[in-house]
């Protein structure tokens, strides 16, 4: 390899451990397993969804419903069990169910139906922001709301539900590992081994590259694609569930950056290691990458109000990185 | 008839890195007169027409045109001189949101001194001029994406006709036209020709050649390799000419076959076509040849699959076979390398290993889970097999040259055991040392299945087969043993000639 195959196989590693480094010098207290925690909680939600997507960009698809669908699961989950009164388990299945029906419709429009795909999703987003109000009437969900009949909801978030997003296991100090970070770490895990190790990931890879030459070694590409979409229509309802959990209401205003963090951390992500194409590995890289320096910033005291340049800047160095440094743009 | 040179190639070279398209090309084309190109796939027919066109810089060679210098930098030079050329794909000639009249003016809206406004009134009325001029009866309010395929190709004449063209080229224009549309831009290209514009009609199909033929070229890698305006025109020897028919060196030993692997029986694969009968044998290879657009990519399809035919049925070693998928074929050992390896072959993405090891995944696993030491290990040994030239089993496609990326595809699907192995048109773009050796390769390894090879080169099947079989209007034409063969009545099967009208 030539100096040059390095620098764009481990640059984004090496400005990532640069960017540790000089955190650890500049910011006091940026070195602490507290703050490392910090950093994953921070980015969990958004990696997990993060992960999903990466799915659908493997078979050289997008899904732009992500957020919303993570935003539809946390407003199931609420209603589920403060109107409908139900325990913690009905509630993920529900979040669960809608997570992989949404991705069966959009896999459906896209393979059926023909539509493109950043269109179909970007109408199943559209779909889902409005559907998600209308139970409520536009309320967000808690405990005691009033109902639009007038009745006055009186279940509550159940203790195990909450335990999603506030039980921390003891790892080494006591209380420290949420378990958003564990859930975003065994998904992580799954779905890189998913697509580098077994048949279906690399099935997916070849759709993704040459669709007609994929079908011709055998493949239903059809359900292949399909299949991408209930991936990360399941994994947005995850983040559903934990930011529900984090939350504790069906709160209607959040959760409104989830689909830029989610797809620019899948987007750094074709940098890291020289790839030039959507892998695992690299997304949880960049959403990590985002994490770090917006917790790096916020300790040496920029504004909060200067985040989202800051991560757009970030993707946009990855993406010159990608597609004009490796020479290998495929999308 | 015979008019003046008008437009003159003289010793036309075009070389693409080492690799020589066009070896000196010498071509004229007279006023009034329709010059037929006929080629094979890489005769280097499209890179003259690029050339000619302005798209591509020549290699070396003079062009004049009535007598000047005829060096185009640019496509728009060539058309502002008086060289216009039709290319092959219609919708590449149209646009297909705009309406008629917009498109038949389209290359007026851009250029100096073209005013900044669109003038509707002003478009409809220099549309009108031009249709009126080429008796082109289409609703000139209509978007083209309404129209059938040959009225958009009237559309993409007519516009190229607009500039009055002195030259004018049409690339395979029938290629997508069903007869009678056909015959509609036959009309067409007669009123030109009697309009004295010299025309080049690059075409594969026999029928179109007869109807409008004055001047024959053949051309087989890169040279002209036949001539023919004496009447009657000779179009056996034309095919002849493209196809070639040199002595070839390592003549093989035909091997025929008792058992039979594949039997077919009246597969239909085309509106309209006659039936297809035919039985492989274990141990034989079989090459199907014909010209392009005969349907040979359809029979190939079909048989893995990919593809219905309309009528009859197919056995495979004495089962009923009908595939609906190529997952199907795969799974009764049916494998196919298909036609033009970069859009149906080669996952790009992919390095060798990964490419070599696709279509047998799972059979790679254990549990879903890939075997990646098997993978490698196959990898190495397909390598090996075929002698790919590579530095490793972790090189890129892309790295490769072309007949190392061919063989890479047939590497892929000879590293498990075929019960009919298929390769469409696995020659093409493949340099000859390649071929020799995919093609010992195919026949050192044919026990034990049935192996059928669709190639349009007459010289590649006499390479490759036992037998061969001739196809033309999407079905079987002729059948020959390949030892004592006679090859004029071949030539004939594949020109479609008399012999077959006959019949």
């Amino acid at each position: 390899m030539t100096l040059r195959d390095y620098a764009i196989r481990y640059g984004f590693i090496v400005l990532l451990l640069g960017l540790v480094a000089y955190f650890a010098i500049a910011a006091d207290g940026f070195v602490s397993p507290q703050s490392a925690v910090f950093i994953f909680q921070s980015v969990a939600i958004t990696g997990v969804l993060a992960l999903g997507v990466t799915a659908t960009l493997v078979v050289g698809g997008f899904d732009l419903s992500i957020g919303s669908v993570a935003t539809s699961a946390m407003m199931a989950a609420a209603y589920v069990m403060v109107v409908l009164e139900q325990n913690a388990l009905v509630a993920v299945i529900a979040c669960l169910l809608i997570g992989a029906l949404v991705g069966l419709i959009n896999g459906w429009l896209i393979v059926y139906m023909r539509v493109p795909d950043l269109l179909a999703t970007l109408g199943m987003m559209f779909l889902l922001v409005g559907l998600q109000r209308i139970p409520t009437e536009g309320r967000s969900i808690a405990t005691g709301m009033t109902m639009p009949d007038g009745s006055v909801a009186n279940g509550k978030f159940s203790d195990a539900f909450l335990a999603l997003g506030r039980h921390r296991f003891d790892f080494f100090i006591p209380n420290l590992i949420p378990v958003s970070v564990v859930v975003l770490l065994v998904l992580a895990l799954l779905i890189w081994f998913f697509l580098e190790y077994t048949r279906f990931g690399r099935m997916m890879y070849a759709v993704g590259s040459n669709e007609r030459a994929a079908e011709l070694a055998g493949a239903p590409v059809k359900a292949y694609k399909i299949w991408a979409y209930v991936i990360s229509g399941v994994f947005a309802s995850i983040g559903g569930i934990l930011l529900a959990a984090r939350l504790g209401r069906g709160d209607i205003a959040s959760g409104n950056n989830l689909l830029l963090d989610a797809v620019a951390a899948a987007l750094i992500g074709y940098a890291v290691l020289g790839g030039a194409k959507p892998n695992a590995f690299g997304t949880a890289v960049g959403a990590l990458f985002v994490g770090i320096l917006l917790q790096g910033l916020t300790m040496m005291n920029a504004p909060y109000y200067t985040q989202d340049f800051v991560k757009g800047v970030v993707l946009v160095v990855a993406l010159v990185f990608t597609f004009a440094l490796s020479g290998r743009g495929r999308r | 008839m015979v008019g003046n040179a008008v437009f003159r190639v003289e010793g036309l070279r075009k070389s693409f890195g080492r690799n020589e398209v066009l070896g000196g090309i010498s071509l004229e084309l007279h006023s009034g007169e329709v010059t037929v190109l006929m080629g094979a796939n890489g005769a280097g027919k499209s890179t003259l027409v690029k050339i000619v066109s302005g798209v591509y810089e020549r290699g070396g060679g003079t062009m004049t045109l009535a007598g000047q210098d005829f060096a185009p930098n640019t496509p728009a030079e060539a058309i502002r001189a008086g060289v216009v050329t039709v290319h092959q794909n219609i919708n590449d000639g149209v646009v297909a949101d705009l309406d008629v009249a917009t498109n038949l003016t389209l290359d007026r809206l851009s250029g100096r001194g073209v005013p900044t406004l669109f003038n509707p009134a002003r478009v409809r009325r220099e549309a009108k001029a031009v249709a009126d001029r080429m008796g082109l009866a289409i609703d000139l309010k209509a978007r083209v994406s309404d129209l059938s395929l040959a009225d958009r190709q009237m559309v993409a004449i007519a516009r190229a006709l607009a500039h009055q063209p002195k030259v004018l080229i049409l690339d395979e224009p029938t290629s997508s036209l069903s007869s009678v549309e056909a015959d509609r831009l036959f009309a067409l290209v007669d009123r030109l020709r009697e309009q004295g514009v010299a025309i080049l009609y690059i075409s594969h199909r026999m029928s179109d050649i007869r109807r409008l033929a004055d001047r024959i070229v053949s051309m087989r890698d890169g040279v002209v390799s036949g001539a023919f305006d004496a009447k009657p025109l000779d179009y056996e020897g034309a095919v002849n000419a493209m196809l070639g028919r040199k002595v070839h060196l390592d003549r093989i030993v035909v091997r025929s076959s008792a058992k039979a692997v594949l039997t077919v029986d009246g597969l239909r694969i085309a509106q309209g076509a006659r039936p297809i009968s035919l039985t492989l044998g274990d141990g034989e290879i079989v090459a199907v040849t014909g010209l392009v657009g005969v349907g040979k990519t359809a029979l190939a399809e079909t048989l893995f699959g990919v593809r219905r035919p309309l009528a009859g049925a197919m056995t495979m070693n004495g089962k009923p076979y009908a595939p609906r998928s190529a997952g199907d074929a795969i799974a009764a050992g049916v494998f196919l390398v298909a036609k033009d390896r970069a859009t149906s072959g080669i996952v790009g993405g992919f390095n060798i290993e990964r490419n070599v090891s696709l279509p047998f995944l799972r059979r790679m696993s254990s549990l879903s889970v890939l075997k990646r030491r098997l993978e490698r290990a196959t990898a190495r040994r397909q390598i090996e097999e075929l002698g790919i030239v590579c530095r490793s089993e972790k090189d890129e496609m892309s790295a490769l040259s072309g007949g190392n990326q061919q063989k890479v595809m047939v590497a892929r699907w000879m590293a498990q055991s075929a019960a009919l192995f298929i390769l469409d048109e696995p020659f093409q773009g493949v340099d000859i040392s390649a071929r020799r050796d995919i093609a010992a390769k195919l026949r050192a390894s044919a026990n034990g299945r049935a192996t059928l090879v669709f190639v349009t080169e007459l010289d590649e099947a006499l390479e490759t087969a036992d037998r061969i079989l001739v196809m033309s209007e999407h079905t079987i034409v002729g059948e020959h043993r390949n030892a004592d063969i006679d090859l004029d009545r071949l030539l004939a099967e594949v020109a479609g000639g008399p012999l077959h009208s006959a019949a």
